[in-house]
């Protein structure tokens, strides 16, 4: 031990972030995870100038052909390049995947961690509010949104953050409770430490595990959510699409054109396996009880 | 030919980190009517051992690498599941250390006590259901449950934890097991229903003949009712003998160090109390309101306290779990609302500041934790544990952090190298120590230490409190030591204030309380002190 005591204070990071840093890159899978997901984000970043054609670009002669070196996944029934359309597709499952989980994270931890954390009678009111977002039908808020505002994608951003983060909310507030009864927490207070300080630096690291768990678990359903609402007409317009919105046509022509589904079915499935093993990584880098090898 | 003769048991626990030698061979045997007690402090063996013979380990990862345990002609760790089930509870019956959770909450006591009689693996045994309540009834009778008629169909939470021990015993004897193995059963109870628990295990052991294997980590409990010690460290059998030669005749080495390190007697450093007063309780209420019942219930958790303490005084505050002693301790240094009365420190009233107002008093009075494994930050480095006071209160900043870190780290005897670990990567006498030298960072005059050492080994128990008690003298602090153990309250402190349901029942200078108690309670308290003197703790028990 006392031979490599300096070695030990040099490799090992000051805070928790730094050390799950360390940690994350040890990881293979979370690596690749993280890199899948760079390369996802990259391509749809780059899509209006990498794209081999134009997402409206139907060529009715050609029809649904299956993969082919000019159509390198095949052509839909309006001959429109498969490939360009997972590109633009992805452009919007992925910004309404992170956006809105990004949304209801943010609501949801700072919410929960406030009302567990403050208890009583204000914990008691906000848990109540979110009892009554919760027993409002999904459809009619998001109907009434776009009556009152009009159809654009922001809105369907808001609308799903603002349903997802009532679970979110609630697991926090439940992690909170717990916490907060725990003697490091009473120990902050007999320091003198502010209610916020408490709340940020011992609070909200401790429940990070499971709120990571389900945000991985979120981005994927609501991109779902987003498929199902464009598919109601709610959400994006064609020509416009999404992967949710392909798996859904490639679904209805499965039989004939399967390629039609395997292919925006594949993208889909590789940004939650990516999501997952990072998810997972992401977890256990910040519990420092995992071991550093 | 004994009834139990185990032969090199050996049992190790294949991990992720390597192989460890849980069990590495120890021998042992009981005969019936015989109390064998097996010692060791925590991570020894001792519990392990006697689950390996009831097949009660996990395995993976436990893994019984050799020995046999020879019970009534038969090898317990060599027999199958269905003969493991005759033996389990039938022949061989268990008691856990803790009876708030080995009862079933949902059940009635009395539907969990006929279970194993109604659902008896060997049929032939099996009782219809009356006969079974009735044998019930005589043994809860028997384990000193008054009103059991009616008790019998009541629910676990009704019950005290004294009470559900006894349950548990009842039990454990229901079907007349031969041998009779207790896990630390008295560990959570509070000391004067320790004192009877142990006199009805003793009881019931003559009245019927059975074997008991009793593990504890207590050299004191264990010295009035066994026959035979075996002293466990590490996996490995220390010393074993007769309880007498154990205790006068020690042998090992470890053994000697288990009995110096439990604290007895007067404490040999000179009282350093000043005349001025640092801090005044004047009858202080702090009453909770509980409204999980239909009914609203307020609960006097401290009833109209006053006391002082003079400035470098160490006073003890001793009281029975549910006594009010921590949330007194709470109140003083205005963690948890009062309703009334005030607590003054060095002369301000801290009842009329608001939080921010309370800020720089905060910095002033510090508080040390029962629990070392729940007081620290486990996303927290040590570093960042010990800095952070310091910043927080300006004691220190970026540029001497480090270095004012370390001085706190060697202050209270860790290793500077250990910095940038982790609580998870240090035992509970080390935890212990990070969270002391969090509560002196900020250089505090006054410090609430809330059972610092109740969690820990009785060795290190004996390190922590030499610390602390060097701590006080090195930074002149005051000290309120709350704990229910007596022994050590009386080895720490000046003075001593005895708290019972709330309100204080007798205080005075630490030896004349113990010379000469005047209170009643305070009396049956002192008396129920377990003594690791075999002889005078034989006569103690038959005496109760």
């Amino acid at each position: 031990m006392s031979n490599n005591e300096t070695s030990i204070v040099l490799e090992k990071g000051i805070s928790l972030w730094e050390d799950a840093w360390i940690k994350l890159r040890k990881n293979r899978m979370a690596l690749i995870g993280l890199g899948l997901l760079v390369f996802l984000c990259v391509v749809s970043l780059l899509t209006p100038w990498i794209a081999p054609y134009g997402y409206e670009e139907q060529n009715l002669l050609l029809g649904a052909t299956p993969p082919s070196a000019a159509h390198l996944l095949g052509t839909d029934i309006f001959g429109r390049d498969m490939l360009t359309r997972i590109m633009w597709g992805g452009r919007v499952s992925l910004m309404v995947g992170f956006i809105a989980t990004a949304v209801a994270l943010a609501i949801g931890v700072i919410y929960g961690a406030v009302a567990g954390f403050v208890g009583g009678r204000v914990d008691m009111v906000m848990m109540r509010l979110v009892d009554i977002l919760y027993a409002l039908p999904f459809m009619i808020f998001i109907i009434l949104l776009m009556v009152v505002f009009g159809r654009n994608l922001l809105l369907l951003f808001f609308a799903i953050g603002a349903v997802e983060w009532l679970t979110m909310a609630r697991i926090v507030r439940g992690q909170v409770m717990s916490l907060r009864k725990q003697e490091f927490v009473e120990a902050a207070h007999s320091l003198g430490l502010s209610q916020w300080i408490i709340i940020r630096r011992h609070i909200i690291p401790n429940t990070l595990g499971p709120v990571i768990v389900y945000t991985t678990l979120t981005i994927p359903s609501v991109m779902l959510l987003e498929a199902f609402l464009s598919f109601l007409g709610l959400g994006i317009q064609p020509p416009q699409s999404s992967w949710g919105l392909l798996i859904n046509y490639g679904v209805e022509t499965m039989e004939e054109y399967p390629w039609l589904l395997i292919f925006p079915g594949i993208a889909l499935s590789l940004t939650l396996f990516a999501l997952n093993f990072l998810g997972d990584g992401l977890r256990d880098a910040l519990d420092p009880r995992t071991s550093k090898d | 030919m004994a009834l139990l003769e185990v032969k090199n048991l050996q049992v190790h626990f294949h991990t992720r980190n390597g192989v460890v030698k849980a069990v590495d061979d120890v021998s042992f045997s009981v005969d019936a009517g015989e109390t064998l007690a097996i010692v060791g402090e925590s991570g020894s063996g001792k519990s392990v051992t006697c689950y390996s013979l009831l097949d009660l380990l996990p395995k993976p990862p436990a893994v019984i690498e050799g020995g046999t345990a020879m019970f009534d002609g038969k090898d317990l760790l060599n027999c199958s599941h269905s003969e493991m089930r005759h033996f389990r509870g039938n022949d061989i019956a268990m008691i856990f250390q803790d009876p708030m959770t080995s009862l079933n909450p949902n059940l009635t006591i009395g539907e969990q006590l006929v279970e194993p009689l109604i659902y008896h693996p060997d049929k032939a045994r099996r009782k219809d259901r009356a006969t079974a309540k009735k044998r019930a009834i005589e043994l809860l009778d028997e384990v000193g449950i008054t009103d059991t008629e009616r008790r019998f169909d009541s629910y676990p939470h009704e019950f005290s934890g004294g009470m559900r021990q006894r349950v548990m015993i009842a039990m454990a004897l229901i079907n007349e097991p031969r041998l009779l193995i207790c896990d630390e059963p008295t560990t959570a109870l509070d000391v004067t229903i320790q004192a009877q628990i142990l006199e009805l295990i003793k009881k019931l052991q003559r009245s019927r003949n059975v074997a008991v294997i009793f593990i504890s980590h207590d050299l004191g409990v264990v010295a009035g009712i066994a026959d035979k010690i075996l002293v466990m460290c590490a996996g490995k059998a220390m010393e074993s003998g007769d309880t007498d030669s154990i205790f006068y005749n020690t042998q090992d080495n470890y053994t000697k160090r288990l009995l110096s390190a439990i604290p007895e007697g007067a404490k040999t450093m000179k009282n350093r109390a000043q005349p001025d007063t640092l801090v005044e309780v004047n009858n202080v209420r702090t009453w909770f309101k509980d409204y999980s019942g239909s009914k609203v219930i307020t609960v006097k958790a401290v009833d109209d306290i006053s006391l002082t303490i003079n400035r470098g005084e160490i006073l003890g505050l001793v009281g029975e779990s549910g006594s009010g002693k921590s949330t007194l301790g709470r109140s003083i240094l205005q963690l948890v609302p009062t309703q009334e009365g005030s607590v003054v420190f060095d002369g301000t009233d801290l009842g009329s500041l608001s939080a921010r107002e309370m800020v720089p008093w905060r910095r002033r009075m510090q508080m040390i934790f029962q629990d070392p494994y729940a007081s620290l930050n486990p996303r927290m480095t040590v570093f960042e544990t010990l800095a952070e006071p310091l910043l927080y209160h300006g004691l220190a900043d970026k540029n001497n952090i480090d270095q004012q870190v370390q001085q706190l780290m060697d202050d209270v005897g860790l290793a500077r190298a250990h910095m940038r670990k982790y609580p998870h990567e240090f035992s509970g006498g080390q935890r212990q120590r990070i969270a002391i030298g969090r509560a002196i960072a900020t250089k505090p005059e006054l410090i609430i230490a809330d059972e610092p050492v109740s969690a820990l080994d009785v060795t290190i128990q004996a390190q922590i409190l030499d610390l602390i008690l060097n701590l006080v003298e090195r930074h002149n602090l005051t000290m309120m030591f709350i704990s229910h153990d007596l022994s050590v309250v009386r080895y720490i402190s000046d003075r001593v204030m005895v708290m019972h349901h709330g309100v204080m029942v007798e205080q005075g200078d630490t030896e004349t309380l113990w010379a000469n108690p005047q209170d009643a309670y305070t009396k049956a308290l002192l008396k129920a002190i377990p003594l690791a003197d075999p002889k005078s703790e034989r006569s103690r028990l038959s005496a109760i």
